[in-house]
């Protein structure tokens, strides 16, 4: 909201069925005001993330992609964050090789309880990525992002 | 494909916020929607029977609903294309509630949001296929973990309906928190008395098996064919042979053993049977306190056992239980005071907590009912009552209210009074939440009829002075610093959640809420259901509560599985993985990775390795989906194509802006 000047940015969330989208609506019973900039994809499971949606968004012209599950040890289907932890890190880091920030994009856990900590989650993001701005139109060459530091979301909300 | 699109005001609850005819005349636009507008309340009866009418008027073969989370109303809308008709898969929701309207009020923001949440959902709708459910054999005995009132009144019920019960017990003896109580509020009657013949019930019931000293250690499988995995820790008695005759106790010379029963009020002996009306009446050696286990002689007790029960050679045993359902009734601890430094922190013998008062003032307690101060064994004169000790704290992390410490303190004045005639009762209170019924009153009967004098204030310092301990504090009321000589300080400790609750929960696959108290699927109308089927909550597990709450969950908790296991078989969910086998490449990754083993290695004709999916066991993960390098295994319902057509729908408009 803040560092909303005004115009929206793409930003698309992938969230699990059983904690995240749980806690985003927690958040919305709880009415906690977030920025309107996120649309969310409902999951079975963050283990039913393929790296490719997120690739295939950001190719596609979103502008950041936020993933969020159960908590380690606290999945509904037992490991299936475990296997998104491994896959997500790994995609993350592949993202300067593609030409993009690696604070486009972030994964994290919010339990169903937690709405307070999933407006946290969505403000801290939100505000990530209209300081970095619009994403670098892929195809065209213009220009292409310098890698990314430490996350600003992971270490605020101490994930 | 004709779609039809449903925008939900909600009332205001949507339409204050979202342009909800904006966003039904843009759905209009959308591929494959012919029929799109608004609708007031969409769940209600009219607005499902629109819907009905709608998809009967303009022959649609798929609908969008856009109104609360799909985690509410999925299941009411899928029903009602069914009634038109239609599979109910072939139906989506956009949750432009709780994902939109609450969480902004900038209307023109929201509306737009709302339309790209409608036209995401159109676009997965057009993938959708039917999908038909099978249906699975189920095994109707079910599992208790926690043997205390919840706990007991769970399996009493489900085993009244004709079910067979295992109940696990973590201590020795089932009947909890209540079975230590003296007396229960409102009617200050005993504990026991009515708590006791439950538990006869349960050792004597045929349909019942008890296992006390055992925990759960894994779970697998899933509603209806649960595996459970109990550790029966070695209790060292042989529980065929001990026919609870208690001479053991009489005998044993290591009597300095923590007697965890009496809240160590009281040492007890290392061999012993935890109070007179246990169930089951076995007793069990504690090895720290045995002087067999720690020096490796002595023997008495299996000298004097007259029916040669003792074996100090037992073993822990692992035993596994097939059950249809589960009620977890893990039941909460007390508070540890000792973070409180200002209260003495635990070194004042005299500052004890209600627990420990409760077992002084019982009569089959280390005192036989009388009460006496732990440091010197008189009688005390001035009691102080605290309350809210962790409770209602956030310093200790602990903000939430515990519920019913204002009244066992009510209760604790009016025992007070009954043992001792001469005492004076005094109360810190910060607010007294009595909201039951006869509670108020009872309350008022503490201070009006036994004369507790109720202080609204908190204590800021305990500290002894001479053979008393000087209580000081704040009348709020007053608007004055108080100081009571007390002799005897009961600190009224609130409830947290039971230690390895969060790891019992991770062993069961349910949620827990930032104080591990395990989460119910809807705060309101799911009260004892988890969001894991075939799972249900029972007692202060879920969250701080009294006798009589407690037992109405066991209750409900059994209803609610009398009712599941009143069907033979249950329909499995059609949200399966499927694999095209045309694609699959025989790898076997997808079989590793699967959590539940619903994969296993089938060969085609021409004997070459292929995956398939056990329909009942897939509980719809889709990890394998992403695992598979070759994507010839999908889930049903979000498969790759979906979900990348929703990605689509929302970054198009970007796209053609980006590539103008």
């Amino acid at each position: 909201m803040s560092a909303n000047d005004g115009r929206e940015l793409r930003i698309i969330g992938f969230l699990c069925n059983w904690c995240s989208y749980g806690g985003a609506d927690t958040a919305g019973v709880a009415r906690l005001s977030q920025p309107t900039d996120l649309r969310i994809v409902r999951l079975p499971c963050t283990g039913r993330m393929d790296p490719l949606f997120m690739f295939k968004a950001l190719f596609s012209g979103a502008d950041g992609v936020l993933v969020s599950g159960c908590h380690p040890r606290d999945c509904h289907y037992s490991e299936g964050n475990f296997y998104a932890r491994r896959r997500l890190e790994l995609a993350k880091r592949l993202l300067p090789l593609l030409g993009f920030d690696q604070r486009r994009f972030e994964y994290t856990w919010v339990s169903a309880s937690e709405g307070q900590r999933w407006q946290t989650v969505v403000s801290k993001f939100t505000d990530q990525i209209h300081e970095l701005g619009p994403a670098p139109k892929v195809g065209r060459g213009q220009r292409t992002e310098i890698r990314g530091q430490q996350s600003e979301v992971s270490a605020e909300v101490g994930n | 494909m004709r779609l039809g699109v449903f925008i939900c005001h909600c009332g205001s609850n949507i339409a204050g916020t979202v342009d909800v005819a904006q966003v039904a005349e843009r759905a209009k636009a959308y591929p494959d929607v012919v029929y799109s507008t608004d609708t007031l309340y969409a769940c209600s009866e009219p607005g499902q029977e629109g819907i009905v009418q709608a998809i009967k008027d303009y022959n649609l073969d798929g609908v969008v609903v856009a109104s609360c989370t799909p985690r509410m109303h999925e299941p009411t809308f899928r029903r009602a294309v069914e009634r038109a008709g239609l599979n109910r898969y072939k139906f989506e929701m956009a949750n432009i509630r709780e994902h939109v309207s609450w969480i902004s009020k900038d209307k023109e923001s929201n509306t737009d949001k709302a339309a790209d949440l409608v036209h995401m959902a159109v676009e997965k709708l057009r993938q959708d296929k039917p999908l038909y459910p099978k249906t699975f054999d189920i095994n109707k005995r079910v599992m208790i973990v926690g043997g205390g009132v919840a706990g007991i009144q769970a399996a009493l019920d489900c085993a009244e309906g004709g079910l067979e019960v295992i109940l696990v017990e973590k201590t020795t003896s089932i009947g909890g928190k209540m079975a230590k109580l003296d007396k229960t509020f409102p009617t200050v009657d005993c504990s026991s008395c009515i708590l006791g013949p439950k538990m006869v019930d349960v050792s004597m019931h045929p349909n019942i098996t008890l296992y006390a000293y055992s925990e759960v250690e894994e779970v697998g499988g899933y509603v209806g064919n649960f595996e459970v995995s109990v550790r029966k820790k070695a209790t060292y008695v042989d529980w065929d042979k001990c026919t609870g005759c208690g001479l053991c106790m009489e005998k044993c010379p290591s009597k300095k053993s923590y007697d965890a029963f009496n809240e160590g009020i009281a040492p007890t002996t290392a061999i012993n049977i935890p109070f007179p009306q246990a169930i089951p009446k076995r007793a069990a050696i504690n090895p720290d306190y045995c002087r067999q286990f720690i020096k490796g002689k002595c023997g008495v007790c299996e000298k004097i056992c007259p029916t040669g029960a003792i074996n100090y050679d037992m073993q822990d045993e692992m035993i596994t239980e097939k059950v249809g359902a589960i009620v977890v009734a893990t039941g909460y601890d007390l508070f540890d005071h000792s973070k409180y430094g200002e209260y003495g922190g635990g070194r004042y013998k005299d500052v004890i907590t209600s627990m420990q008062y409760e077992r002084l003032l019982n009569a089959s307690g280390p005192t036989s009912g009388h009460i006496k101060r732990p440091s010197d064994g008189k009688e005390p004169r001035n009691v102080v009552f605290v309350q809210c000790v962790g409770s209602r704290d956030k310093s200790v992390d602990r903000p939430y209210c515990s519920g019913f410490c204002c009244m066992y303190t009510a209760k604790q004045t009016i025992l007070t009074k009954d043992h001792l005639p001469d005492s004076q009762s005094y109360v810190f209170y910060m607010d007294i939440r009595a909201p039951g019924k006869q509670y108020d009153e009872f309350t008022r009967r503490a201070m009006e009829e036994y004369g507790a004098r109720y202080i609204r204030g908190r204590v800021a310092q305990i500290y002894p002075q001479g053979e008393s301990l000087i209580v000081r504090g704040v009348d709020t009321l007053m608007g004055t610093q108080v100081e009571v000589e007390a002799d005897l300080v009961v600190l009224a400790v609130g409830a947290e959640c039971s230690q390895g609750a969060g790891q019992l929960a991770e062993t069961l696959r349910i949620s827990y809420d930032a104080y591990g108290f395990y989460m119910e699927s809807h705060p309101k109308l799911k009260p004892v259901e988890t969001n894991t089927a075939g799972i249900y909550l029972a007692g202060c597990c879920q969250g701080p509560k009294d006798i009589p709450a407690s037992v109405g969950q066991g209750s409900a908790a059994a209803s609610k599985i009398l009712a599941l296991f009143s069907k033979d078989q249950l329909e499995s969910d059609p949200q399966v993985a499927q694999v095209n086998q045309a694609r699959c490449v025989g790898c076997g990754k997808c079989i590793t990775t699967c959590p539940f083993g619903a994969i296993q290695e089938i060969q085609d004709r021409g004997g070459n390795p292929k995956a398939e999916v056990i329909e009942t066991i897939c509980q719809g993960c889709g990890l394998c989906s992403v695992t598979c390098p070759q994507k010839a295994i999908q889930l049903q319902h979000f498969t790759d194509n979906q979900i990348l057509a929703e990605v689509n729908a929302l970054c198009q408009p970007m796209m053609e802006e980006s590539f103008e």
